[in-house]
């Protein structure tokens, strides 16, 4: 079962969500800072962070874009206020999903899950090659997971991998929002088409020449995203 | 501008300095003309009757009688002038240029009885002096100091150099009256502008009082009526703003009191909701009483989390923090979504193709509450149809229980509000409905309770295509 770390300020609910996690057979680690929290991912890396964005001293925000500048590791948000410019703010800084407080264990648990869900078995294009495809100057290879560039490996977290083989298994189709949420995020419906949006600005931050110029991850207005045409 | 209207101050405030002026005018110019003129014709009279003596005493002596035609012509010619014509008539003859038709019975009668006579005729349009005068033959006789010669002269004088006068002196009267109304009408318009122009600031301040703009002051000048009432009036302002602030505040100070405890007890309530599902597992394997209480504690954590939820929901709407995020939404799938994930069973009417520009997640909400509700406090079957046009998507929820009283349509949406008191509280939040049309109205659309005329009721919501900004 993945580790989990949990980075909360307030006892009961660090108590209460280690409880609860662990009652569902994962290994919870609880801190109560994000100087902690950093401190703990050094010494011995989990699997996924969960973290609370009000936290006393550095704040959730800071604590995600350390970790982010640090590697690929899945991050889910804690909010507890569910104020639109948290969640922005957060998703910007580099977290993968967020939960709102209060929330049941078999939510976060579901996130937890949908974040570290194995990128293998995407679905392909039915034209597509089995070994690395190409496009453009982008290499993907989908039973490695490894996506590289003029021949430089780019690391992408797990749920920017997943939006990225989505997104290539059917070049030239676009893919609204929605269909996307469900797809990479397990969220259907429900689902906040922000997560999408963030989690496209990081991708072409990463994979595109001029991320105001997109060339691979394109924009339809009104209708989602569409990679390619090259 | 205060306007022109008919009746109004300033319409007022001319009229009566219009009459004024023209009484004034009429009273002065009236008399000054009328005393001048008669001035004027009575010394030409006068002049007239006595130079018409004058040159008759020089027509002595009197020829005999019967006169003879040809003295009686040389005494008109005499008397004939520029603007002189003469009659002079003895017996049954007469001469001159003045025709004896334009002498009236009444003068004839006059000079017959042997005085002087005059009287103004109108002659062919012109007004001329007709003056009569009998010629007296002195008798030296103490008793009887004159008799009748039997002759006698006419004499018609224009008076086209009078009238010419009294003419000029009518059209300078009415000329100096018009200076005059024109003048009081320029006074009146000023001083009505000075009269009203502090009114007119007083009606726009207060206006703009009434508009919600309590800054709204007046400039006050001078000391009289209207400076008066305008201290009045910015005193009544201030006490007013004093008092909005003052409820202002306090409202504002309540509506975060709701949120600033809305988000004290989620902290609470995220201990307790995260270990729920435990519990909810753990309480099969507890014998009852306590599995029962454990089942209970967990059921009312859910009851108050969403309580809260709905609470701090609302805030954000009250606050002008809560935003859209619109997306391409197919309205079917997204109804449908809804209902699988909420477990409802309904019949749907829902046509595919439908699509709008709207926030997916509040609409999630809307159709949850409208659907929940329906089925809670309706009766099964509820039905969900969806209708699209042009201008926007329909969805109705209609479920076939009693209907609501027509005294509680018009509450249906108020927070907290429970059309049946006996209800249990743990039916519902009591802020569903008001979240649901809050949500709508953030759409810019429409949400509505109705009945249906074959029972049950109606929930209509009306969404836009798409959300004008």
């Amino acid at each position: 079962m993945p580790r989990v770390l949990l980075i909360e300020d307030d006892r009961a609910v660090r108590d209460g969500l280690r409880l609860a996690l662990t009652y569902q057979g994962h290994t919870v680690d609880a801190v109560e800072t994000g100087e902690e929290g950093l401190a703990r991912l050094a010494e011995d890396p989990a699997d996924v962070v969960v973290l609370d964005l009000m936290l006393p001293g550095m704040d959730g925000f800071e604590v995600c874009r350390r970790i982010r500048a640090a590697g690929d590791l899945p991050i889910i948000m804690l909010t507890a206020r569910n104020d639109d410019i948290d969640v922005v703010a957060g998703l910007e800084a580099g977290a993968d999903d967020y939960v709102v407080k209060p929330a049941q264990a078999r939510v976060l648990e579901a996130r937890i899950r949908a974040v570290l869900r194995r990128t293998g078995g995407e679905p392909r294009g039915p034209d597509a090659k089995p070994g690395p495809e190409r496009h453009g100057d982008l290499t993907i290879d989908r039973d490695g997971l490894v996506v590289s560039k003029h021949g430089t490996v780019i690391g992408l977290a797990p749920t920017e991998l997943r939006l990225l083989l989505e997104l290539s298994s059917a070049p030239g189709r676009v893919l609204s929002r929605q269909q996307l949420l469900e797809s990479v995020w397990d969220q259907g419906y429900l689902g906040d088409s922000r997560l999408v949006d963030a989690c496209v600005q990081r991708l072409r931050a990463k994979i595109e020449d001029d991320p105001a110029k997109p060339v691979y991850v394109q924009t339809l207005r009104g209708f989602g995203y569409r990679f390619g045409p090259l | 501008m205060t306007g022109w209207r008919l009746r109004g101050l300033r319409t007022r405030l001319l009229v009566a300095f219009a009459l004024l002026s023209v009484f004034t005018a009429l009273a002065v110019a009236g008399i000054g003309y009328v005393q001048a003129r008669n001035g004027i014709l009575q010394r030409t009279q006068d002049n007239a009757a006595v130079e018409m003596t004058t040159q008759l005493k020089q027509l002595y002596p009197l020829p005999r009688q019967p006169v003879k035609t040809s003295a009686l012509q040389s005494a008109a010619d005499r008397l004939d002038g520029r603007k002189i014509s003469a009659l002079v008539t003895s017996g049954g003859r007469s001469a001159g240029d003045m025709p004896a038709s334009v002498i009236t019975p009444e003068l004839r009668a006059v000079v017959r009885s042997g005085r002087v006579a005059w009287q103004r005729v109108d002659v062919g349009g012109v007004t001329q002096l007709l003056l009569g005068s009998p010629l007296l033959i002195a008798t030296g006789d103490r008793l009887n100091p004159t008799i009748p010669s039997g002759i006698e002269v006419y004499e018609l004088r224009n008076l086209d150099a009078e009238i010419d006068a009294v003419n000029r002196l009518a059209r300078d009267a009415w000329l100096a009256g018009g200076a005059a109304l024109v003048v009081a009408l320029i006074l009146a318009v000023l001083a009505a502008g000075s009269v009203l122009r502090p009114v007119g600031e007083l009606q726009r301040a207060a206006r703009r009082l009434g508009a919600g703009d309590l800054d709204a002051r007046i400039a006050v000048r001078g000391s009289d009526e209207l400076a008066s009432v305008a201290e009045t009036f910015n005193a009544t302002a201030e006490s007013l703003q004093r008092h909005v602030g003052e409820l202002r505040r306090m409202e504002a100070d309540a509506r975060r009191f709701v949120a600033d405890v809305s988000h004290e007890l989620r902290t609470p309530l995220a201990a307790m909701t995260a270990v729920t599902d435990m519990l909810d597992a753990e309480a099969k394997r507890l014998p009852d009483p306590a599995g029962e209480a454990v089942r209970l504690v967990s059921q009312e954590t859910h009851n108050l989390t969403r309580l809260v939820n709905d609470l701090i929901e609302v805030t954000r709407f009250d606050s002008g923090t809560a935003s859209l995020e619109v997306d391409d939404v197919d309205v079917a799938e997204a109804v449908r979504a809804t209902l699988r994930v909420r477990g409802f069973e309904v019949e749907t009417d829902l046509p595919d193709g439908i699509r709008a520009r709207i926030d997916p997640r509040r609409l999630d909400v809307i159709v949850a509450n409208l659907v929940g509700n329906a089925l809670r406090h309706g009766a099964e079957p509820v039905t969900v149809r969806l209708r699209g046009d042009q201008a926007g998507i329909t969805l109705a929820v209609e479920d076939s229980g009693p209907g609501l009283d027509e005294e509680v349509l018009p509450h249906v949406f108020s927070r907290f509000y429970k059309a049946d008191t006996a209800r249990s509280r743990s039916e519902g939040s009591g802020l569903g409905l008001a979240i649901a049309w809050e949500n709508a109205r953030l759409h810019r659309g429409e949400l509505v309770a109705g009945n249906r005329p074959e029972g049950g009721a109606v929930f209509t919501l009306w969404l836009p295509r798409e959300v004008r900004r």
